[in-house]
């Protein structure tokens, strides 16, 4: 017993001493930091302009899924979405026709996940089946459930994926609090990324060049961006109050902005950081569940659970504009990849395009030529600009 | 009542946070009260392990919409306020009395003052999540939203809050519709759909609907008793809180969770369920039959009572036995996680401080220049050059890009002279890079940079047989399109390549090493070459499309000469 406890007391004094190293270097850090923190961000972005921002109008409507859309991914080629739902569907649409082109099932409910390939030839889903399944697109005459293949397993659900620049390797995120690249063609673990402390709910891949680090966000609250090539976290921003729910880099690729359950967006620089700018009011109490940027940085586009989207401009800390209409949680927002169009998935198991409308000098190109409804059914709800 | 099985949870969570202190509370509501007054001053006198096990038990920050709870509760309370808040009064009407409510324009008005809102639709919809989450209702309309108009609300009490995590059971659903067709009043009727949902129940209940019939009658009976106003307000609050949780076909159900939350939630339950299972044995090989669990409520229950008995039998005997025992399991394990972890945070804390930052005003700047810099390729920022395809409906814009037949539009030209990420980017630019490198003799370094960004990209299966590739073609002695880079790099490189475990990221020195080399060597002569400027003057201008062709100087003849 004697000796047990003088075992016991040891470590008791290391992790004393450790915590207060911990702490003393928490202060260091915080002084430094200050030190740099010489202004903000909003401050400087006061001489610019406010933008003059047009409504969000609202253009397509796609309705088919049974269940709430839980995500939804953007096809390269700027007219197809892919989309998943807790129906246990994924589905293809030419969101340009407003059509679906192709309904996959999967064998559970709860398809947390989906993304396409950077070809636009292959999709990978998955969720509460702990799996990542890719399906593989047109090519073949073969349906594509016949042609899926397993890649990744996670020992909880997967929460997020998706194809880091490559169609040949598959990044996922899962509820057991670890990330993965996987090889997509033999399914093998090509590295493991361990830090967080809970379940990681989303991902983002930097660009292609320099590539090879990515950034995670997790219910532990915090926000890790790791190289991909060691698999080691290489900075951590833990400012937040609750679970981050989105991350997403910016444009220019050297910071980061992230949804936070707490309601509010945070950007986070990589050359300061630290956190820059923080993008909240009063009067929105409910989580951000998605992020997105416009093409320059300047507009930073964020779902909540509160039924609405709102973009906000990224560099004065304000909000410009509210997108209503869903009539449910919004889980998801993502620019297409070439920056024309806003799709917003939700709860209310309908996906949403809107375009920024610029009703000025273009007018008469853009707006009037054809005033008349795109094919599909006329959009229901109106956009409001605040 | 919606009590039964659910309503102990529920006390003990109304009795830690100390809110509901409402004078309508339900008269079960304060015996349970009394009930869980006793049990916290019994809870004093238990011995530490059971002290221990009752902090295992579920507390509101669990929940996994505590947070939003919160924030709508501190609203509420402020809504709440006599002299502050949103103005609740008893209306009469012709013969009867509306007691307690106030009017959807006075709440909409109460929020656009509370937090300086500009927009009335912000605070009508602030107004109706509040509604859609329990914590306000109109009083005679199953669909929970909020019209800026003269329509009755009515706050809900505290008890029925869905921070108390309630999870009714279906039986509790039946015995309240049961009860409401036992009241022959017009107000308490049901709906068409509340109707079908008890037909079904009883369908599903029919072995035990008779014990339904039974609480629902007793229930009623107790109903019956109170004032008349009093019930007016207890039913309106009732019929809210299943409004929220069996909601009216076509509403939101705020309940809901998703996996994330459900997960965490199992996971928590699981733990509680271990130290459950710890502790009661402890106490179990000292004093007790041995009990077995067999869900984490139960047990929590079971324990409750055997903890009581602990107490009662041994008195104060047994704590100091059970003290040592119990925290020893507990942190023993722990203290080697926490020094782990702890070890780790040092670790990350030094690398942090090692870190060479920038300032924030340094980041400020380069932030509005990128915007600045892209501004004219935000779509949402400026219109594009040919329409939105989404607003015209055309697919112009895209065909245009898909084809990139010369010449480009200059706004994209212009765009490869941002910096090279911009130029390799752009599949246009990367070849016009490739012809302007071979006119130099100097295109084996983007050969090289591609073919290693096209390695990291195969499957793994085919890496090693690629790295080699690749070395064989630009690094090795005698490769035929040798790449120059600096020894150390090629060293470190051979070594990889040549142990034939290559994977990746072997190239990676001179992979950077090559691109600084581009970046900071051809890249900028590109720029300043007349190829470039060439280029980009007979790039397309919306405008004047005539003439182009002639003034652009390179041609696929001087591809062929240079290769």
């Amino acid at each position: 017993m004697a000796a047990d406890t003088a075992v016991a007391a040891s470590p008791e004094e290391t992790l004393e001493s450790l915590l207060r190293e911990a702490e003393a270097l928490k202060q260091k850090l915080e002084e430094e930091r200050q030190k740099l923190n010489d202004v903000t961000l909003s401050c400087v972005a006061e001489r610019l302009e406010p933008i003059n921002f047009p409504n969000l109008k609202l253009r397509r409507v796609l309705k088919g899924h049974q269940s709430k859309v839980l995500c939804s991914d953007w096809s390269p080629d700027k007219r197809h979405i892919v989309s998943s739902s807790q129906d246990g569907k994924i589905i293809i649409w030419d969101a340009f026709t407003a059509t679906k082109e192709l309904t996959i099932s999967m064998p559970s409910t709860w398809v947390m996940a989906c993304a396409y390939a950077p070809s636009g030839n292959m999709v990978a889903a998955g969720g509460l089946d702990n799996k990542v399944t890719v399906f593989p697109l047109g090519g073949s005459d073969e349906e594509p459930t016949a042609r899926k293949r397993t890649v990744a397993t996670h020992t909880s659900y997967m929460s997020c994926c998706l194809f880091p620049n490559t169609d040949r390797q598959l990044l996922t995120g899962g509820g057991d609090g670890t990330c993965a690249l996987w090889d997509v063609e033999s399914g093998q673990l090509l590295q493991s990324f361990q830090a967080h402390g809970a379940d990681v709910t989303c991902l983002d891949a930097a660009a292609a060049e320099p590539g090879d680090t990515f950034v995670s966000g997790g219910c532990d609250r915090a926000a890790l961006v790791w190289d991909m090539r060691s698999g080691h976290a290489v900075q951590a921003f833990d400012a937040h109050l609750s679970d981050v729910t989105s991350a997403r880099f910016h444009p220019a690729g050297d910071a980061l902005a992230t949804g936070c359950d707490d309601s509010c967006c945070r950007l986070f620089d990589l050359r300061a950081d630290r956190e820059v700018a923080r993008y909240g009011k009063d009067s929105i109490i409910f989580g951000v569940n998605s992020v997105d940027w416009s093409v320059s940085g300047r507009l930073l586009f964020a779902g909540y659970s509160d039924y609405t989207a709102c973009a906000w401009d990224a560099l004065r800390a304000a909000r410009v504009c509210v997108l209503c209409g869903h009539e449910h949680r919004v889980t998801r927002v993502q620019l297409a990849p070439d920056g024309t169009a806003l799709c917003t998935a939700s709860w209310d198991a309908t996906l949403r395009v809107s375009v920024a409308s610029h009703c000025t000098s273009t007018a008469s190109r853009a707006c009037s030529s054809r005033p008349t409804a795109p094919r599909s059914a006329p959009p229901r709800g109106t956009p409001r600009c605040g | 009542m919606v009590t039964m099985n659910s309503s102990e949870k529920v006390g003990q969570k109304a009795v830690q946070q100390g809110t509901s202190r409402d004078s309508k509370c339900v008269k079960e509501d304060k015996d349970i009260y009394k009930e869980k007054e006793k049990k916290e001053t019994t809870i004093a006198n238990l011995p530490p392990n059971v002290q221990a096990l009752m902090s295992t038990i579920p507390s509101p920050e669990e929940s996994p919409n505590y947070l939003i709870y919160k924030k709508m509760e501190a609203i509420i309370e402020k809504m709440q306020d006599e002299t502050t808040g949103v103005p609740v009064r008893t209306v009469k009407s012709f013969m009867s009395k509306i007691p307690s409510v106030f009017t959807g324009s006075d709440l909409v008005a109460w929020l656009m003052r509370h937090f300086r809102l500009e927009d009335t639709w912000e605070a009508q919809h602030l107004a109706h999540l509040l509604a859609a989450h329990g914590y306000l209702f109109p009083i005679d309309d199953h669909c929970l939203t909020v019209k800026n108009d003269n329509t009755y609300y009515r706050f809900q009490t505290p008890y029925f809050w869905p921070s108390n995590q309630w999870e009714p059971e279906n039986t509790d659903y039946a015995v309240y519709l049961c009860k409401r067709t036992m009241q022959n009043k017009a107000r308490l009727e049901l709906a068409d759909y509340e109707a079908e949902s008890l037909a079904r129940l009883q369908k599903m209940f029919s072995r035990k609907w008779e014990f339904i019939f039974m609480q629902a009658e007793a229930q009623s009976k107790v109903d019956k008793k109170r004032d008349k106003l009093e019930r007016k307000v207890l039913d309106s609050q009732e019929r809210a809180f299943w409004d929220v949780h069996r909601p009216m076909p076509g509403c939101v159900n705020t309940t809901e969770l998703d996996p994330k939350e459900l997960s965490r939630i199992n996971v928590l339950k699981a733990r509680r369920l271990r130290q459950c299972q710890e502790l009661l044995m402890q106490n179990n090989s000292k004093n007790n039959p041995i009990v077995t669990i067999t869900n984490p409520q139960e047990s929590e229950e079971e324990i409750q009572k055997n903890a009581g008995n602990t107490v009662k039998e041994n008195g104060e005997t047994s704590q100091p036995e059970t003290k040592p025992e119990c925290s020893k399991t507990e942190q023993e394990p722990t203290i080697e996680q926490q020094i782990e972890v702890a070890r780790k945070q040092v670790a990350v804390l030094k690398a942090r401080l090692e870190r060479r930052n920038v300032r924030v005003s340094k980041v400020a700047d380069m932030f509005i220049a990128f915007c600045e810099q892209y501004a004219e390729y935000d779509p949402f920022l400026t219109p594009p050059e040919w329409p939105n395809p989404w607003i015209s409906d055309t697919t112009e814009l895209w065909e245009q890009e898909k084809h990139c037949k010369d010449p480009l539009p200059v706004r994209r030209v212009r765009r490869w002279a941002f910096g090279l990420r911009e130029l390799l980017q752009d599949q246009a630019g990367r070849e016009h890079f490739a012809k302007f490198l071979s006119k130099e003799f100097s295109g084996e370094n983007l050969k090289f940079w591609l073919a290693v960004q096209e390695l990291k990209a195969l499957p793994i299966r085919r890496v090693a047989s690629r790295a080699k590739e690749i070395w064989k073609e630009f690094l090795a002695a005698d490769a035929p399109s040798p790449v120059n880079i600096d020894a150390a790099s090629r060293e470190l490189t051979r070594v990889k390549v040549e142990s034939g475990k290559a994977d990746r990221y072997c190239f990676d020195q001179a992979q950077a090493h090559v691109y600084h080399l581009m970046k900071s060597d051809s890249y900028s002569r590109y720029l300043r070459s007349d190829m470039y400027k060439d280029y980009l003057n007979g790039s397309k201008k919306k405008t004047s499309v005539k003439g182009i062709r002639s003034i652009v100087s390179f041609t696929g003849r001087k591809d062929q000469s240079a290769n």
